[in-house]
C-alpha cells in the first residue's frame, strides 16, 4: 500500500546515491556520510561536498527477514546489513548472492547493482545497490 | 518548575485494548477523553492534544484535532494532533504540559489514540509503521520495523555476548503482569519454552519480543497545578525531556545504546532535581525486547549489558525492589503506538493515586515513563510524583 508504492521521481532524484554511492566529504573535518548532509555531523561544517563512497567494504551487523513486506516476497528469506565501506562509512544494504546460512559478521563484500523491487504488475522497476560476498 | 503552576494531571481515561471492530478511531478516542474528562471533574479545557502516528495511512484521516474536539462536544477549543512515531503520546503529553507551563492554557486535555485494525492485511499495518523509519534509505530496500530492531537485538547480544533466552526474561514477565489487568491485550501468561519456539520474524528477532497490534485510545486531563481544585488525586508532573537520534540507525555509532533516550532522561531528571534512585515505578517501552532493556540502561537503572539479570532476579516484578511495567507494558496490555505514551503515563498516575487496582504496587512517589519514536529517534521521558 501507501508505503511501499513506488513514485517515479522519488526514485529518480536518488539515482546518484542508489547507483554510485555518492556520499558527502566535509571538506573541514574529512567525516564522510552516506548520503550527503548540507551540515557535517561531526563538526557543523557547512563546507560539504559530493564524493563517491567505495564499492568494498565488510557486514559489521545484519539480520534475516522472514517476514517481508509486500514487494519482498519473492526474495524471503533475505539479508539486511549494515555495511562499513573501506573508508569507515556505513551504509544500510540488502545483500544477495549468498545464503543465509552463509552470513557472518566481518564478511567482506562489494556493491553491485541489482532489482530492488517491483510496484506492481504496471509499475516501475527500481533498481538501485545491493552487496555479495567478494 | 514554580509550583503553583507546575503541570499536574487531574484526570485519566482509557479503553481496553484489543481489535476493537465494532469501534472506530472517533469512537475511541472520545470514550477515552469523556472518561479523563468526567474523571478530573469536568474542567472547562482551553486546548487539545492528539497523539497519533499513522491515521492519515491507516484511516484515511488526519485532521485529529477536529475529529477529537467535535466527537466530545468541544469544537472551537484549539486543538491539533502530534506526531513523533510510536512516541507520539509522550509528545503530546509534553506539549500539553508546555502549553500549561506558558501560562496560556490552564487546562489541557490530551487523547493518545490508535486505530490499527481498520488495516486488515497485516503487510500494510507494517508498511505504515515502518514510516517511523528512513524510507529511502532503509524500507526501500526492505526493511520492516521489527527487522531494524532485530538488527539492534543482535548489536546487543554480541556487545554482552548473550544468549537468546536472556531476552526471554522481559517478555514473560510482561506477560505475568497483564493477566489480571482488564484493559490489557494479552492476558495470558508465556513461559521460557514458549519464548524460545515462537517464530523467528526477523532473525533473531522472535514473535515474542514484539508488541502485538491493536486498536486503544487513552486520555489524562493536565491542568495548572492553582486551577485544579476539583479533583481529589492529582500528580504532578515534575519533569520531562525529550532529544531525538539520526532517524536511520545505521548513521548511529554504537548500535548497542540508545543516545537519545539517554538525553531525554538526563534533560528529565534535571529539570525533576532527582537521581535514577529516586525512582519507585518504571515504565518502559519495550515494543521488542531489546528496546525494553535498552530503555532499562538509559534511565540509569541498570548498568550496560546488565537489563536481563534485573528482570530476572524478580527487582523489576510488582512487589519488587523497583517494579517495571506492573500492568504488563508494550508486550502484553499492549501498543496502540500513538496512545502507548498516554497509556504509560496514564497507568503511572494510577499507580501513585493507589487506584490501579490488580496491579496496583506498594505505596510508590515517584513513577517515570519513557516513550520511544522510530528506532530510537524520538524519545520522551516523563517524571510523576505524587501531591503531598
Amino acid at each position: 500500500m501507501w508505503a511501499y508504492r513506488l513514485n517515479i521521481p522519488s526514485h529518480w532524484r536518488l539515482l546518484p546515491e542508489r547507483y554510485r554511492l555518492i556520499g558527502g566529504y566535509c571538506e573541514e573535518c574529512g567525516y564522510k556520510t552516506f548520503p550527503k548532509q548540507k551540515i557535517c555531523p561531526k563538526c557543523g561544517s557547512k563546507r560539504i561536498k559530493s564524493v563517491e563512497l567505495p564499492r568494498k567494504g565488510k557486514v559489521i551487523t545484519y539480520t534475516v527477514v522472514q517476514t517481508p513486506p509486500r514487494g519482498f516476497e519473492y526474495y524471503t528469506p533475505y539479508i539486511l546489513a549494515i555495511i562499513e565501506l573501506e573508508d569507515g562509512t556505513r551504509v544500510f544494504s540488502q545483500l544477495t548472492d549468498i545464503e543465509p546460512s552463509e552470513i557472518h559478521e566481518g564478511l567482506e563484500v562489494e556493491m553491485t547493482i541489482r532489482k530492488i523491487r517491483v510496484s506492481g504488475e504496471s509499475g516501475a522497476i527500481a533498481y538501485g545497490y545491493k552487496f555479495r560476498p567478494s | 518548575m514554580e509550583v503553583l503552576r507546575r503541570p499536574v494531571i487531574a484526570g485519566v481515561g482509557f479503553t481496553k485494548i484489543t481489535a476493537h471492530w465494532k469501534y472506530s478511531l472517533r469512537d475511541l478516542s472520545s470514550e477515552a477523553a469523556l472518561k479523563a474528562l468526567s474523571d478530573a471533574g469536568n474542567p472547562k479545557i482551553d486546548a487539545i492534544v492528539v497523539g497519533n502516528m499513522m491515521s492519515g495511512i491507516a484511516n484515511g484521516q488526519e485532521n485529529l484535532g477536529s475529529l477529537v474536539a467535535e466527537s466530545i462536544g468541544l469544537s472551537g477549543v484549539p486543538s491539533v494532533k502530534i506526531e513523533a512515531a510510536c512516541a507520539s503520546g509522550a509528545a503530546a503529553v509534553m506539549w500539553a504540559c508546555l502549553g500549561v507551563l506558558s501560562g496560556l492554557f490552564n487546562s489541557v486535555l490530551v487523547v493518545g489514540v490508535e486505530k490499527m485494525t481498520d488495516v486488515t492485511d497485516k503487510e500494510d499495518v507494517s508498511s505504515a509503521l515502518a514510516t517511523a523509519a528512513d524510507y529511502d534509505y532503509e524500507v526501500f530496500f526492505g526493511a520492516t520495523f521489527p527487522s531494524l530492531n532485530a538488527i539492534i537485538m543482535r548489536s546487543y547480544a554480541k556487545t554482552y555476548d548473550l544468549a537468546p533466552e536472556d531476552f526471554g526474561h522481559l517478555p514473560i514477565l510482561m506477560h505475568k503482569n497483564a493477566v489480571d489487568v482488564p484493559h490489557a491485550q494479552l492476558r495470558f501468561p508465556i513461559n521460557m519454552e514458549g519464548y524460545l519456539n515462537s517464530p523467528i520474524i526477523s532473525d533473531p528477532l522472535k514473535l515474542f519480543d514484539c508488541a502485538p497490534i491493536g486498536d486503544g485510545a487513552a486520555a489524562l486531563v493536565i491542568m495548572r497545578r492553582d486551577r485544579a481544585r476539583n479533583s481529589e488525586h492529582l500528580i504532578e508532573i515534575i519533569g520531562f525531556g525529550s532529544a531525538t537520534d539520526t532517524l536511520a540507525m545505521y548513521r548511529r555509532e554504537d548500535l548497542a545504546r540508545l543516545k537519545a533516550a539517554e538525553l531525554a532522561t538526563k534533560r528529565a531528571l534535571s529539570m525533576a532535581g532527582l537521581e535514577p534512585k529516586d525512582f519507585d515505578i518504571v515504565q518502559i517501552h519495550d515494543a521488542f525486547s531489546v528496546i525494553g532493556y535498552l530503555n532499562l540502561e538509559a534511565l540509569g537503572i541498570v548498568e550496560r549489558g546488565k537489563a536481563h539479570e534485573f528482570i530476572a532476579s524478580g527487582d523489576a516484578d510488582r512487589s519488587g525492589a523497583l517494579p517495571v511495567n506492573p500492568e504488563g507494558g508494550l508486550k502484553a496490555r499492549g501498543h496502540p503506538v500513538g496512545a502507548t505514551g498516554v497509556y504509560q503515563i496514564a497507568e503511572l498516575a494510577l499507580q501513585l493515586s493507589d487506584r490501579a487496582g490488580s496491579s496496583q504496587i506498594e505505596n510508590p512517589n515517584v513513577g517515570v515513563a519513557m516513550n520511544v519514536g522510530g528506532t530510537g529517534s524520538n524519545v520522551f521521558v516523563h517524571i510523576l510524583r505524587r501531591v503531598e
